[in-house]
């Protein structure tokens, strides 16, 4: 008994501990593995495999879901061209050279879906939800490591569903990625709505599970693990972001859940929910009673959370990355996290602007338009905290920073014309346009992805224990940002001239002519953001294997995930976990030696910089 | 050497981190991630059965009600029947008529098993294995009992009435499947398959897990472990199902 517990001993080694949280110089001390390669990498319950496979899994769905559109812009910009030299990868949905109409549909509905589920919800949140909630709260794992894997593996199924889909001879689902009935409830309407529309619903269903086992995940380890001192309001914004992000997804995929269920009864088994009075070649189908607005009504209630599914973590992203790189705590800490919530209630009570006019009643539209325009404070209480983050900042223009400045300029670039779209009388002139197109690209597609780019390139050191190469990293920016513009900008125009979305071509229209240039420019800025991408891809496969090697903390940043060794093992901390005593955004405080102050620093340690209501917690 | 890190040592003690309610390193609502996690799915799993109640909402109030007086229905597509006269059998009394009183006895049935479940739940907090297992089986009696009932309360209406419902066409419709319904338009029937079926689901599975647990006690793997949380999260969830039910019956059967 005495033998192994000298107590002076045990002091003398803690002591040097604590200095070493302090630092955050740790020394390899080499976790011990069980386990083989199938266990350590593909069947793990370990977060940060789970991340990486999610990641990857992601960037492989954004490059199918890019080539779909660049094949739909080919389309678009030059209507008359020949696609023949296309017929080796798509065979006869290009026959003579033209790009069949029906697989032009199937083009436009699986880049929205794979886009907005696929990349920007499991590719999104399923990364860096995994990848930093334990890390950054002071956890050794999620709350449920074998959930968390299943989590993955049913998202993998419903990914192989989705793929094969492409490869069917009548083609994937092609009634948009919103599938409203009855195009998609009726194999005899397009060939799209067969067995692809099935598959379709097959994956989503497999998608909301995966979803679901994710966030519970998420929310319980955000409540229940976070490391001792580790307040709600000691948690980096990413972390917030992330749990109300969870919470919208568990609410508001089941509704999605239960809309699918129904139109799979009205598919495969003769029930009329949102069927009624259709005729098809002169001939009445006999499905009465049913209703397709009520559809919609079960669509958008996932549907418009699900936008702010996508974007919340990216602002969680760019907070974190902007206040770490202006070398200034966040503006308005608390203001951040109160918008958020209030981001994540509106979410539920706005889906009818989606539904302005589809006949609702016109009160009802008004009701709804009002809620809408309200986003517009929480959303503007946000932007002005990061343009007053970046005044007067230190501002290291890190590749992950340009990303993260890109994000507020995309958003409130999309968020403008969001007020307009909002207005119930507006959007009778400006729905179903490439207005709309355009308003959602910029404010949740390309801000959503520069915060997942902002993520990737600030976090990869902490992945992959080295760095993505910068020079590399600022063409990919530049090109990046240049082409989204120049994509989506001009659309606004076609929008406001009236192109309906969707439209194989315009070219029956004499009115639309005028526009030929302008949409063949805009295909050639789509192509020239479809090639900065490889970009990216090379930098970052490349840095995985050859990239400079990281060091601890190259970021010089203040929260949790920078106190692990360089490559954490399963279990994250080799020691105790550091305890929190701070909020994560000290940088550059005053009084202080270092720029920045990490969380598990004591008040004590911190004499010359504390604040006065700090003293007594010296 | 000694004086200094000791020195340190009292400073890093002196100052441990906060440790109220939400200042990490607990549990701030006492509960496991486990039982959180079934809270979580619960409220989640509540929003998929809102969903199709609204949806019945929704299509009833497009198809027109009956009016005229109670005594006077008729069954006919043209309007949405009153449940009292469609869900009017109980078994063993053929031909007569008894309001909603089967219906009344199955969910008499499910507010009995949700009691036993409590039982068993409070067994479990005195550690006494052999209550657990004695309420649990009384739970997956009734919850049996309760699958029982509706399975011939779907046969009843699936085979319908001896004089069935004549048509538009000239042909006459007896009982109600997924396409015809003898008793009112047919998504009348489409819902009741539909939401009464997706709730039987949620009761088969619940089952599963009552039964799975009855073999873990009879096994004493929760006795092993400590405790028997195990079964109040079952627990939580079977009580879900049954309020979840209660929806069903004020929606298909009361109003």
């Amino acid at each position: 008994m005495a033998a192994t517990n000298i107590p002076t001993n045990a002091h003398a080694q803690e002591a040097p501990h604590v200095q070493h949280h302090a630092t955050g110089d740790h020394h390899d001390e080499h976790e011990h593995h069980e386990g083989n390669f199938l266990t350590k990498y593909v069947f793990s319950t370990d977060h940060k495999v789970i991340a990486k496979q999610f990641l990857i899994s992601g960037i492989f769905w954004a490059f199918i879901g890019a080539t779909l559109s660049t094949i739909f812009r080919l389309q678009l910009g030059w209507p008359e061209a020949t696609l023949e030299w296309l017929q080796p990868i798509l065979g006869s949905w290009v026959e003579g050279g033209k790009l069949d109409p029906a697989f032009y549909l199937a083009l436009v509905t699986m880049h929205g879906t794979i886009m907005v589920f696929f990349v920007l919800t499991a590719g999104l949140s399923g990364t860096f939800s995994n990848f930093l909630i334990p890390l950054q709260i002071g956890a050794r794992d999620m709350a449920s490591g074998f959930l968390n894997m299943l989590s993955y593996w049913f998202f993998f199924l419903s990914s192989v569903i989705m793929f094969i889909s492409l490869f069917l001879e009548t083609g994937p689902a092609s009634a948009g990625w919103t599938i409203y009935p009855p195009l998609s409830a009726l194999p005899q309407a397009i060939p799209g709505s067969g067995l692809g529309q099935t598959m379709w619903l097959v994956a989503m269903a497999l998608f909301i599970v995966s979803s679901l086992l994710g966030s519970l995940n998420y929310i319980t380890t955000i409540i229940n693990l976070r490391t001792a001192g580790m307040s709600m309001a000691k948690l980096p914004l990413t972390i917030w972001s992330f749990f109300l992000t969870a919470i919208l997804g568990v609410l508001s995929f089941p509704v999605l859940f239960s809309a699918a269920l129904l139109l799979i009864f009205d598919r495969s088994f003769g029930t009329s929910f949102f069927l009624s009075d259709i005729y098809i070649g002169g001939e009445a189908l006999n499905h009465v009673g049913g209703s397709p607005i009520l559809f919609q009504h079960l669509f958008w209630f996932l549907g418009h959370p699900e936008v702010y599914i996508v974007i919340m973590p990216a602002m969680g992203i760019v907070s974190e990355v902007m206040a770490t790189n202006a070398r200034k705590p966040i503006f308005g800490y608390r203001a951040m996290i109160g918008s958020l919530l209030g981001i994540s209630l509106l979410s539920f009570v706005v889906w009818a602007h989606h539904m302005f006019i589809t006949g609702m009643n016109p009160f009802l539209g008004s009701v709804f338009m009002f809620l809408t325009l309200i986003i517009a404070v929480p959303s503007a209480v946000k932007t002005f905290n990061w343009l007053a983050t970046l005044w007067r900042g230190n501002i290291r223009f890190t590749t992950a920073m340009l990303f993260a400045i890109g994000f507020v300029s995309l958003f409130i670039s999309g968020g403008l014309t969001g007020i307009i779209l909002g207005n119930a009388a507006l959007d009778i002139q400006m729905h179903n346009t490439y207005f709309v197109v355009a308003h959602f690209h910029l404010v949740m597609g390309s801000s959503a992805f520069f915060g997942m780019f902002a993520g990737v390139y600030h976090w990869f050191p902490k992945m992959f224990g080295r760095m993505m190469d910068e020079k590399l990293g600022y063409v990919h920016f530049w090109l990046t940002i240049t082409s989204a513009y120049l994509i989506f900008l001009p659309m606004h125009y076609v929008g406001i001239a009236g192109f309906p979305r969707r439209y194989y071509a315009w070219t029956g229209f004499e009115m639309f002519n005028q526009f030929a240039d302008l949409n063949a420019f805009i295909s050639i800025a789509a192509i020239l953001a479809f090639f900065a991408q490889f970009v990216f891809l090379f930098n970052f496969i490349y840095s995985i294997f050859r990239g400079r090697r990281a060091t601890e903390n190259p970021w010089r940043s203040t929260t949790l995930e920078w106190t692990t060794p360089i490559e954490p093992g399963h279990g994250n901390w080799p020691g105790e976990i550091p305890a929190v005593y701070r909020w994560p955004y000290d940088y550059s405080k005053p009084g202080s030696e270092s720029d920045f102050i990490p969380q598990n620093v004591p008040y004590s340690q911190t004499v010359s910089s504390n604040l006065p209501y700090e003293k007594e917690m010296e | 050497m000694a004086i200094p890190h000791a020195a340190m040592q009292t400073a890093a003690t002196a100052e441990a981190p906060r440790t109220g309610t939400w200042d990490g390193g607990n549990e701030p609502f006492k509960a496991s991630y486990g039982k959180l996690m079934m809270w979580f799915f619960l409220l989640s799993d509540a929003f998929t059965f809102a969903a199709f109640l609204t949806t019945y909402g929704m299509v009833r109030h497009r198809h027109l009600a009956y009016v005229g007086k109670a005594h006077d229905f008729f069954f006919s597509t043209a309007h949405w029947p009153i449940p009292e006269k469609v869900f009017n059998a109980f078994p063993g009394l053929h031909g007569i008529d008894i309001p909603l009183a089967f219906v009344a006895l199955m969910t008499m049935i499910l507010i009995v098993s949700s009691v036993t479940m409590v039982l068993a739940v409070e067994a479990g907090h005195r550690m006494d294995k052999d209550d657990v297992q004695k309420w649990l089986l009384w739970t997956i009696l009734f919850g049996g009992m309760f699958l029982g009932c509706q399975a011939w309360e779907w046969t009843h209406f699936i085979t319908g009435s001896e004089h069935g419902l004549k048509m538009a066409d000239g042909s006459t419709v007896f009982g109600a499947n997924l396409t015809v319904n003898e008793y009112g338009p047919v998504l009348f029937a489409d819902l009741f398959f539909f939401i009464t079926g997706f709730h039987g689901t949620h009761v088969f599975s619940g089952l599963c897990l009552l039964v799975w647990a009855f073999i873990a006690t009879s096994n004493g793997t929760f006795h092993k472990r400590g405790h028997y949380e195990m079964v109040e999260k079952i627990g939580l969830y079977w009580h879900f199902v049954d309020l979840v039910w209660v929806f069903v019956f004020t929606f298909f059967y009361l109003i």
